[in-house]
């Protein structure tokens, strides 16, 4: 690994500073992950690398205040898993948070990370699409607030500015009772980034969300208001021909190593019809619950 | 802090034994633990967190030490396998290891005995589901993967350790 200058600030602005004196030459570290790998190989070579896991502002408890669960940049995908406003509100964030990596790899990897690599296969992408989430983002102008879905770009980009970094992701607790659910296919547990990812949402009045990744250049969101999809009795027939309208936007890559296309867009329908089925079950279960 | 170029001072407490050492930044706790503290029970192997062999505990969470810079850990308290045994005296687990035949060439299980203890620490009773997730990010070349579950169930099941 080539050597670079090491920076551990402990404010938001200290950090704020330091990214915009150096500019390209200056990458943040989190979890590592991602980055020690890319550090070791060659494929980054910043001359700073700035350590975020320090900053007081980035890693607050993950708390619920006023219908908004703020989750901090460097929580870690094993504390949001086990995170109590996380499993009630947004039971398939966690369960995307539960499947990362192996035990050692969610005990480091972040949140903010996962998002900021912008892997098209980051598990924690599409429930925080369906859920609507926001990123909380700080620069030299001060705090912005964006949609997830005008974040991702493609693999290792994202709409953040060059002397921004990503302080919270906040995500409002759905109004409606919700049921949701992600799922992934992957070829190995605990090694193996998925060929597939997929969270389904259903609300009670019977709107769908589907986000998928793994399929194209970034995770993609679409809905369905036909009801159709949160019907349990709908014709397959039906339910197939919305999918492929959902699914239109899935491209995947010819050259993966992981799997070939027509695999993946396979994958994709057998997922989509699985994850409506548990979410409706997880909306039932709820009602059950509430009623 | 600021300014901080190529070596750095840290300290950190390594088996219950507080060090202050300086180090290359660019290091991996993995390299300063065999390199500097010649703790060479964490194995290096694939450098890039798929084999578990370099599993560490960092404040109480396993982690792969070829991931994570010594820096950042900085005033960590660390454990690696050489901290494991009690005055010369293997721990049950370790023994669970030997008895149950669960060590071949034993190379991977310095990272198998962290991340079976992580997980009897979080979980002293496990089941076979819970053991296979404990210890899905650790491999195994020689597959001794049923003698290693069994081991761990051997000592959660005693519900000694
Ligand atoms: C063995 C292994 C298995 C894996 N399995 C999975 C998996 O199953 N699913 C999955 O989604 N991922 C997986 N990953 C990838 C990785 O663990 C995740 O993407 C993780 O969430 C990255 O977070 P990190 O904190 O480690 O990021 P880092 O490596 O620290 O950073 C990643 C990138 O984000 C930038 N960054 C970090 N924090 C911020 C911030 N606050 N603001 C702006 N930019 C920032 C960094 O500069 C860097 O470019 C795996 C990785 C390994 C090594
Ligand atoms: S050497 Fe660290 S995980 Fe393989
Ligand atoms: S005992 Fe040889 S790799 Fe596990």
């Amino acid at each position: 690994m080539q050597t670079f200058v090491y920076e551990r600030p402990a404010t938001l602005a200290e950090a704020v500073a330091l990214l915009d004196a150096h500019g390209p030459n200056a990458r943040l570290l989190a979890g590592g992950t991602d980055l020690i790998i890319r550090l070791r190989d060659g494929s980054a070579r910043p001359g700073v690398v700035i350590d975020v896991k320090r900053i007081a502002e980035l890693h607050p408890a993950i708390r619920e205040d006023d219908g908004i669960v703020t989750i901090g940049a460097t929580a870690v995908v094993a504390d949001i898993a086990a995170s109590e406003p996380v499993r009630r509100h947004f039971e398939a964030l966690a369960d995307a948070a539960a499947v990362v990596g192996s035990v050692q790899i969610r005990n480091r990897a972040t949140i903010g990370g996962n998002i900021c690599n912008a892997s098209p296969a980051a598990d924690t992408a599409p429930s925080l699409l369906v859920y609507g989430a926001v990123v909380v983002a700080a620069g030299p102008k001060g705090t912005r607030r964006i949609p997830i879905d005008d974040f991702f770009v493609r693999s290792g980009v994202t709409t953040l500015g060059p002397s921004e970094l990503v302080v919270a992701i906040e995500i409002l607790v759905p109004a409606r009772s919700t049921g949701a659910v992600h799922m992934r296919r992957t070829r190995r547990r605990g090694h193996d980034l998925a060929s597939v990812t997929l969270c389904c949402s259903v609300d009670d009045t019977g709107v769908t969300r589907l986000a998928y990744g793994s399929v194209g250049p970034r995770p993609v969101l679409v809905t369905d208001e036909t009801g159709v999809l949160a019907d349990p009795d709908a014709p397959d027939e039906a339910k197939a021909a919305i999918f492929e309208r959902m699914f239109a936007e899935a491209s995947p890559s010819k050259r993966s190593m992981r799997a070939g296309p027509e695999y993946r867009l396979a994958m994709l329908r057998v997922l989509g019809n699985r994850a409506v089925r548990a979410a409706i079950g997880r909306l039932e279960a709820k009602g059950r619950v509430e009623a | 802090m600021s300014g901080m170029a190529n070596t750095l001072p840290i300290e950190i407490t390594v088996n219950g034994r507080r060090r202050a050492l300086r180090v290359a930044v660019h290091h991996t706790l993995l390299d300063v633990l065999r390199d500097d503290l010649r703790l060479t029970g964490t194995k290096e192997c694939c450098l890039v967190g798929e084999c578990g062999a370099c599993t560490v505990m960092v404040d109480g969470r396993i982690v792969d030490s070829c991931l994570m810079l010594a820096v950042e850990a900085d005033g960590a308290e660390i454990l690696t396998v050489e901290g494991l045994a009690e005055n010369g005296r293997l721990s049950p687990l370790q023994q669970a290891f030997l008895d149950k035949g669960a060590v071949q060439c034993g190379f991977c299980t310095p990272g198998q005995l962290m991340a079976s203890h992580a997980l009897l620490e979080a979980n002293p009773n496990p089941s076979l589901d819970d053991i296979q997730e404990g210890l899905a990010g650790n491999l195994c070349r020689c597959g001794c993967y049923v003698q290693i579950t069994d081991a761990v169930l051997s000592v959660a099941e005693g519900g000694h350790r």
